[in-house]
């Protein structure tokens, strides 16, 4: 299986420990084999060990060690926020978070909201056996 | 990102006699993990050069010497000296770091681990920021690639925090990215 996602100048990588868990960065430059130059529109450019990071599959063309503003630009441009949010991982990764915070009021409007879907599709699912048997 | 090691300025000179009234005064850029160790290392090394020891010298100042950009990378040459089991060597490496306390941090540490050099036995000699086409090392210069793309090969995947560590998992971990 050949490799699809690259460490390279552009590649939008997670942040998966650390202060910064959970930001999405851009992979600014390479310092070495171990670690990359690492910049966010909220945050100062650092460095980061690639174990900190999960790349994704986003990649914006920028090239090699921007400053802020151009960063902050291309990143606008190629819409890095909406496309992360609209693709499977990020909307996963919104639900953890909103299951994390969820007060005990919302549990239970979880859990009413949950018995009523589970009572419809109890009923599509005994009109379909009738339908079968009969 | 907090360095063992931190640079420092320390300018000192003997302690003015009758037949020397404006004694020189001498200015070293040294590495110690602290104020105080770099004040007796800065006395070590004059005392080397010049015949002036601490108790007829006086310290005139020390600062602490911090980066200037520490969100570039730079190619950081290190001329040092140390003592192996058999001898004195002298060695010149080079690193690829933002900043130079960091380039110092990795020479201690990849001297202890490929020498077995501890970091009392390594003297810095000198250090400079290399500009890409004077590097010698091939380690150093793969690294000097606008277009550089690698993939990741081994991605084992950690827990977020040390709290969610356990020493048995369920299932073998998948290590491909």
């Amino acid at each position: 299986m050949p490799f699809k996602r690259y460490v390279e100048v552009g590649r939008i990588a997670l942040v998966n420990y650390g202060k910064d868990y959970g930001k999405l960065v851009v992979i600014v430059d390479v310092i070495d084999q171990n670690r990359a130059l690492v910049d966010a529109p909220d945050m100062v450019r650092g460095q980061m060990n690639f174990k900190r990071l999960t790349l994704t599959d986003i990649k914006i063309d920028i090239k090699r060690v921007p400053n802020k503003k151009t960063l902050v630009a291309a990143l606008e441009a190629a819409d890095v926020k909406n496309k992360w949010e609209s693709s499977s991982w990020g909307r996963k990764l919104i639900v953890q978070k909103k299951r994390a915070s969820l007060n005990d009021f919302d549990r239970f409007k979880i859990m009413l909201a949950k018995i009523k879907k589970a009572g419809v599709v109890r009923q599509e699912l005994a009109k379909l056996k009738k339908e079968t048997t009969a | 990102m907090s360095y063992k090691f931190h640079q420092f300025q320390v300018v000192g000179r003997g302690l003015p006699t009758e037949t020397d009234e404006h004694p020189k005064i001498y200015r070293m850029k040294l590495w110690a993990t602290n104020e105080v160790r770099a004040k007796s290392k800065f006395w070590y090394f004059l005392r080397k050069l010049k015949k002036v020891k601490k108790s007829n010298g006086q310290m005139l100042a020390i600062n602490e010497i911090f980066e200037k950009n520490p969100t570039t990378i730079k190619n950081y040459g290190i001329w040092l000296r140390y003592q192996s089991r058999t001898g004195y060597h002298n060695m010149y490496k080079e690193y690829r770091d933002t900043t130079l306390n960091g380039g110092i941090e990795q020479m201690y540490t990849e001297m202890a681990s490929r020498h077995r050099v501890r970091h009392h036995c390594i003297q810095v000699i000198k250090t400079a920021t290399i500009p890409a086409k004077l590097c010698k090392r091939e380690s150093t210069k793969q690294f000097h690639n606008s277009k550089i793309k690698f993939p990741l090969v081994f991605k084992k995947v950690r827990p977020p925090t040390r709290k969610l560590k356990t020493t048995y998992k369920a299932s073998r971990p998948n290590l491909f990215v």
